[in-house]
C-alpha cells in the first residue's frame, strides 16, 4: 500500500510563485482564487491578484468566452504586479487549458482535471487533438487528475447530489495547491463556515474536498516536493487583504467620517463599479444614503442635489456611464459642489470589454465636458492606494468646491494586495465649514486662497439664494451674460482649479533622480512599471520613474522632472492619452508604449520597450 | 406650527430680479398664485427649495426668494431627489415644462412619482417648446404646424395626467393660469400632501402658442368644457350644471340631468379611491367628444415617502448595530500583524 512507504518528499524554499487557476465561469476560480490569496496574505506573504473573468455571467459550459481565470503572485519579497508568467497552473476543463497555457513557464506545474477532456469536452473548446496525447505540453510537468471523480469519493457520505458534488472539485484544486504550497487550510475553513452558515453540509462538502485535495498530494509519488515561500518583510502594522473598490468605499467613509458630512452616493449599477455601491449599501449603521438611480445621470444629478444640501456627495460608474453624466459634471463645475465622481474604466468604446481593463478615459475625464470646464482629476496607483485617493478626493471637492474626479480601473477595483490599516492619527483631518454669517453673504465670494465659494447648507436663515448653469456674476452669482464677465469668469473657474497645485507635492522621480530615461506613468500601470524599472537599473541602466497620482492640476515641477533625462516613455493602456498631455504641456518628445489588449502590462513589455529606446 | 414663526408675505418670496418673461405670459400668474400661498403655509423661509430645469418655467427659482437651483435640462426631479433624500426635512418644489419634464426628462419624472419622492411638481403645459422659439412639444396635439413641423406633428402626445396616474403618484391634480382662486386652492392642496405632488398647470404661451387652452379659459366656453372635481362632490358640470359623469359599464358616459335622470346617478368624486384606475379613467375623459376637461385634484392617497423610508431603514441598522465605528470596520475580517 502506499501509505506504508511515504514518498521521498523534498520541500524547496522559494522567493516567489504565481499561481493562475482557471475554468469555466461556473467552475468557481475566482472563489479559488481569493480563498489561496487570502491565506497568502494572513500567511504574510505579499500578493499581487488579477481576476480575469467574462462579460457573461454563464456562457455555455466548456467553450472558451466562458473561461474566467484568477492569477495571483506571492512572493518574500515586495510584489508589484501579478506576474507575467505562471509557475502553477490549474485548468479545470480544455477551453481554460487553451486559453492559458501559452502564460505557463517552461517546467512549471499544470494540473488538469482529465475527466472534462472527453472529445465532446474537446470539441466546445474548439480542440481537435487531445493536448493530453499530443505531446503539445510536453515542456510542462502535468499532473492529469481526476478531479470530478475524486471529489464524488471524497463526498460519497454526504448524500448530495452530483451536481452539488461537482461544484465542490474547485476545493480539491485548492487543497493540492494549499499542499504544494505547504499552506494551512484554517482560513478557508473559517471562511466556508462563515459562508455556509445556513447549509452546513456545504461547508463540510467543500472542506471535504479541500481535505481530499491536500491529501492526494500527500499520498500520490508523483508530487516530489513542495515549496516554502517565507513571509515578506512588509513595514511593521496590521494588515487585511483589500480591493480597489472595497478601498475606495473604505475611504468614502472615512471621508465622511473625518469631515462630520453625512455620506450620500448616487449610482446606477454598471460593471466594474457595483461593488463600490454594494459595499457602501451595507453601511447604514455609518449613516450613508445609497440611491440607485434611475439612470446615470440621475445618479451624477442626485449626487449634486445632495452636494447642494450639504452632504458630501459621490457618484460610483464606468466609461460609458461617464459619458452620460458629462453634462451634470459640467452643472457641478459651473454652481461649484463638491461631488466626487469614480470612474471605474473599462475597455471600449462603446459598451466595449466590460470586464476588462484600460485607461482610456483620461481624455474624457480631462476635457469631456462642453467649453471651458476643467476639474480635479486623480488617480490611484494600487488597490490600497484607492482608500487615500478616496480620502484626498474628498478633501479638495470640500475645501475647493468643485467636482473631483477619480480615475480607477477594473484592474484596480478587482485586484487585491496586503493594505497596511491607518491608525486614526495617520488619517488626514477633514475640516469643513460651512457659511452661516449673514453679513457680507453672497454666493460667489471667493475665498481669497482656495477660490472656493461658500458652502451654505440649505435650511439657513437668511442665506437663501439662487444658483443655476448660467452664467453668473462673480460675487453675487446673478445671471449675467456679459462679454467680459464671461472670460472672467471662465479663467476664475480655470484658475481655482489650477490652485489645487497647492496640495500636490511635488514629484521624484523612483530609481535614478536623472539619467537616460525617465517612464511617466499613471494609475494601474504603477506595479509593472515599478517591477520593470527595478530589473532594467539592476542591467545599468540610469532610469527614473514618476507616477502621477494627479492629472489635473499637474504636480508643479513635472516639466523640470521630464527634462532630467535623455528620452521619456509613458506606458499607458490606451493609444497615448497621458502622452498627448506631456507633449502639449511640456513640448517634450515623448515616446509611448501604448497597450490596450484588456489585460495591464507584463512587466516585460516595459523593459523591451526601455531596451528598444536606449538601443 | 411654531409661534415665533415670522409672518410672511408675498412680498418676502419676490427676488431682486427682474423677471424676464414674455408680457402677457401664463407664468406670470404662475409666480404670482405660488407667491401669495408660500407665504400661508407656515414655513420659514429658509426651509423651501425650488429646483428647475430648462426652459421658460424652469426661470421659475431665480425670481422666488428661497433657496434655488436651476439645474440642467430635465434633470430637476433627480436633483430635488438628491435633495431631499440629504434634508428630507425641507419643502422640496420643482418648476418644470412639457418639454423638461416629459421629453428630455421623461424618466427622472416617472421615477420620481413611482418612488414617492415628497416633492412637489409643478409642470407648466403650455403644449410647446418656448425658449427654443416654437417647436412641438410632446404635449402638443397630433398636427401641430411648429417650427419643427411645417407640415404638421405626427406625434401622438402624453397624457399628462395619465402618465403621472400610470407612474402610480399619490397625488395628481391639474390647474389653468388664469383661474387664480383655483389654482392657490390646489396648490394649497399639494403642498399639503405628504409625498410626491404632481400639479399639471395649463398655461398660455402667447407668444408660439397663443389660445392653446381658449376652450377653456374663454367665459363663454368655460362652463361647459372644464369640470371642476370636488372630493366627495357628484361630477357636475355646465352653465346651468345640469350635465353630469356616470359609468356605464368600463366607460364614462355625458348624460343631461332630468327626464329621469338625478345627481344620484353621477358619479361621486372621490380622490382618495386606492384604485388608480378611477383616477385613470378622468383623466381620460378630456379626449372624447362631449367632454370636458378634469381640473382639481383627480387623486390624492396616502403612501410611504421614499425619504423618510430611506431614513427609517438608517435608523434601524443603527438600532440594530449601534452607530458605524469606524476603526472597527477597517479592521474587518482576516487581519495580520507584522511586526
Amino acid at each position: 500500500m502506499a501509505t506504508m512507504e511515504a514518498p521521498l518528499r523534498r520541500r524547496e524554499t522559494l522567493d516567489e510563485a504565481v499561481i493562475r487557476f482557471c475554468g469555466d465561469s461556473g467552475d468557481g476560480m475566482q472563489i479559488t482564487g481569493s480563498q489561496f490569496t487570502n491565506t497568502a496574505a494572513l500567511f504574510g506573504n505579499d500578493i499581487s491578484t488579477f481576476p480575469d473573468f467574462p462579460a457573461e455571467i454563464r456562457a455555455p459550459a466548456g467553450t472558451l468566452p466562458g473561461v474566467s481565470g484568477f492569477q495571483i503572485h506571492f512572493s518574500t519579497k515586495d510584489v508589484y504586479t501579478p506576474g507575467d508568467a505562471v509557475d502553477v497552473l490549474v485548468a479545470m476543463n480544455p477551453a481554460a487549458l487553451k486559453m492559458n497555457v501559452a502564460d505557463l513557464k517552461t517546467g512549471g506545474i499544470l494540473i488538469v482535471n482529465v475527466d472534462n477532456f472527453k472529445d465532446t469536452d474537446l470539441r466546445k473548446a474548439q480542440i481537435v487533438q487531445n493536448p493530453l496525447e499530443d505531446h503539445s505540453l510536453d515542456g510542462y510537468r502535468v499532473f492529469g487528475v481526476e478531479l470530478t471523480k475524486l471529489t464524488r469519493a471524497a463526498l460519497k457520505e454526504l448524500g448530495l447530489d452530483a451536481k452539488a458534488m461537482d461544484r465542490c472539485k474547485n476545493f480539491f484544486a485548492l487543497g493540492m495547491c494549499y499542499w504544494l504550497y505547504n499552506r494551512s487550510m484554517n482560513a478557508t475553513h473559517r471562511w466556508l463556515d462563515d459562508k455556509f452558515k445556513a447549509k452546513p453540509v456545504l461547508a463540510e462538502a467543500n472542506k471535504l474536498a479541500m481535505k481530499a485535495g491536500y491529501s492526494y498530494c500527500e499520498a500520490t509519488e508523483a508530487f516530489q516536493v513542495s515549496y516554502d515561500i517565507p513571509p515578506a518583510r512588509l513595514s511593521p502594522g496590521t494588515y487585511r487583504n483589500i480591493s480597489g473598490n472595497t478601498a475606495l468605499a473604505l475611504g468614502f467613509l472615512t471621508a465622511s467620517a473625518r469631515s462630520g458630512l453625512p455620506l450620500f452616493q448616487g449610482s446606477y449599477p454598471i460593471t466594474p463599479a457595483s461593488d463600490i455601491l454594494h459595499e457602501l449599501s451595507m453601511y447604514k449603521d455609518f449613516g450613508v444614503t445609497t440611491f440607485q438611480a434611475e439612470d446615470e445621470i440621475a445618479a451624477m444629478t442626485s449626487a449634486i442635489g445632495a452636494a447642494y444640501a450639504g452632504s458630501l456627495a459621490i457618484t460610483t460608474t464606468s466609461g460609458p456611464g461617464m459619458a452620460l453624466k458629462m453634462e451634470a459634471i459640467g452643472l457641478a463645475v459651473m454652481v461649484e459642489l463638491p461631488v466626487v465622481i469614480c470612474d471605474i474604466q473599462r475597455g471600449g468604446p462603446s459598451t466595449g470589454l466590460p470586464t476588462k481593463t484600460e485607461q482610456a478615459d483620461l481624455l474624457q475625464a480631462l476635457f469631456g465636458r462642453n467649453s471651458e470646464a476643467p476639474l480635479p482629476v486623480l488617480a490611484p496607483q494600487t488597490p490600497g492606494d484607492c482608500f487615500w485617493i478616496a480620502l484626498e478626493a474628498a478633501c479638495i471637492a470640500t475645501k475647493y468646491m468643485v467636482p473631483v474626479i477619480v480615475l480607477s480601473d477594473g484592474y484596480l477595483a478587482n485586484g487585491a494586495e496586503p493594505w497596511r490599516i491607518p491608525a486614526s492619527a495617520e488619517l488626514p483631518a477633514m475640516p469643513v465649514k460651512f457659511r452661516t454669517d449673514r453679513q457680507g453673504f453672497m454666493p460667489y465670494l471667493r475665498d481669497a486662497e482656495t477660490l472656493a465659494r461658500p458652502w451654505v447648507k440649505l435650511g439657513t436663515p437668511g442665506l437663501e439664494h439662487r444658483i443655476g448653469g448660467l452664467e453668473k456674476q462673480e460675487g453675487t452669482g446673478n445671471v449675467n451674460y456679459e462679454a467680459l464677465n464671461h472670460e472672467h469668469m471662465v479663467r476664475l473657474r480655470a484658475a481655482k482649479v489650477q490652485a489645487v497645485v497647492a496640495e500636490i507635492p511635488d514629484v521624484e522621480a523612483a530609481g535614478d533622480a536623472e539619467g537616460d530615461l525617465l517612464l511617466v506613468g499613471w494609475g494601474s500601470t504603477y506595479g509593472a512599471i515599478t517591477a520593470a524599472l527595478r530589473t532594467v537599473r539592476e542591467r545599468g541602466h540610469r532610469v527614473g520613474h514618476v507616477h502621477l497620482r494627479h492629472l489635473n492640476p499637474l504636480p508643479r515641477n513635472l516639466g523640470e522632472v521630464l527634462k532630467r533625462y535623455r528620452k521619456v516613455v509613458v506606458p499607458e493602456m490606451n493609444l497615448g492619452q497621458l502622452l498627448m498631455v506631456l507633449r502639449a504641456k511640456f513640448l517634450v518628445d515623448a515616446i509611448g508604449l501604448n497597450k490596450v489588449q484588456g489585460k495591464p502590462f507584463k512587466q516585460q513589455e516595459i523593459e523591451a520597450k526601455i531596451e528598444e529606446v536606449l538601443q | 406650527m411654531s409661534a415665533t414663526l415670522p409672518v410672511l408675505t408675498r412680498k418676502d418670496f419676490q427676488t431682486d430680479q427682474e423677471v424676464r418673461w414674455c408680457p402677457g405670459c401664463g407664468d406670470y400668474a404662475i409666480l404670482a398664485a405660488v407667491q401669495s400661498v408660500f407665504p400661508e403655509l407656515g414655513v420659514p423661509r429658509e426651509r423651501f427649495v425650488v429646483v428647475s430645469g430648462i426652459g421658460c418655467s424652469s426661470r421659475f427659482p431665480y425670481y422666488m426668494n428661497t433657496y434655488g437651483f436651476h439645474t440642467i435640462h430635465g434633470r430637476a426631479p433627480a436633483v430635488a431627489t438628491g435633495v431631499k433624500m440629504a434634508r428630507p426635512d425641507l419643502e422640496v418644489w420643482v418648476a418644470t415644462g412639457d418639454g423638461d419634464a416629459l421629453s428630455i426628462g421623461g424618466n427622472h419624472t416617472i421615477h420620481m412619482l413611482r418612488r414617492n419622492v415628497g416633492v412637489k411638481v409643478l409642470l407648466f403645459n403650455n403644449r410647446i417648446y418656448g425658449l427654443t422659439k416654437g417647436q412641438y412639444s410632446p404635449t402638443s396635439e397630433r398636427g401641430k404646424k411648429a417650427k419643427s413641423t411645417p407640415f404638421g406633428s405626427v406625434d401622438q402626445p402624453f397624457n399628462v395626467l395619465s402618465l403621472a396616474i400610470g407612474a402610480e403618484a399619490t397625488f395628481v391634480a391639474r390647474s389653468v393660469d388664469v383661474f387664480q382662486p383655483h389654482l392657490k386652492a390646489t396648490l394649497r392642496k399639494a403642498a399639503a400632501h405628504k409625498g410626491a405632488a404632481f400639479l399639471e398647470i395649463l398655461q398660455n404661451c402667447n407668444i408660439f402658442n397663443d389660445g392653446a387652452w381658449e376652450i377653456l379659459t374663454e367665459k363663454e366656453l368655460r362652463e361647459d368644457h372644464v369640470i371642476g372635481l370636488e372630493h366627495g362632490q357628484p361630477l357636475l358640470f355646465g352653465k346651468d350644471k345640469d350635465k353630469g359623469i356616470r359609468m356605464n359599464g368600463l366607460n364614462l358616459e355625458v348624460v343631461k340631468l332630468g327626464d329621469g335622470t338625478t345627481e344620484k346617478d353621477l358619479i361621486v368624486h372621490d380622490e382618495k379611491h386606492p384604485n388608480p384606475a378611477y383616477a385613470f379613467l378622468l383623466s381620460r375623459m378630456e379626449a372624447q367628444p362631449g367632454f370636458p376637461t378634469p381640473i382639481g385634484v383627480l387623486r390624492a392617497v396616502e403612501a410611504p415617502r421614499y425619504e423618510d423610508d430611506a431614513r427609517a431603514q438608517v435608523d434601524a441598522v443603527i438600532a440594530k448595530r449601534g452607530r458605524g465605528d469606524l476603526e472597527k470596520l477597517l479592521r474587518t475580517g482576516d487581519v495580520w500583524e507584522v511586526k
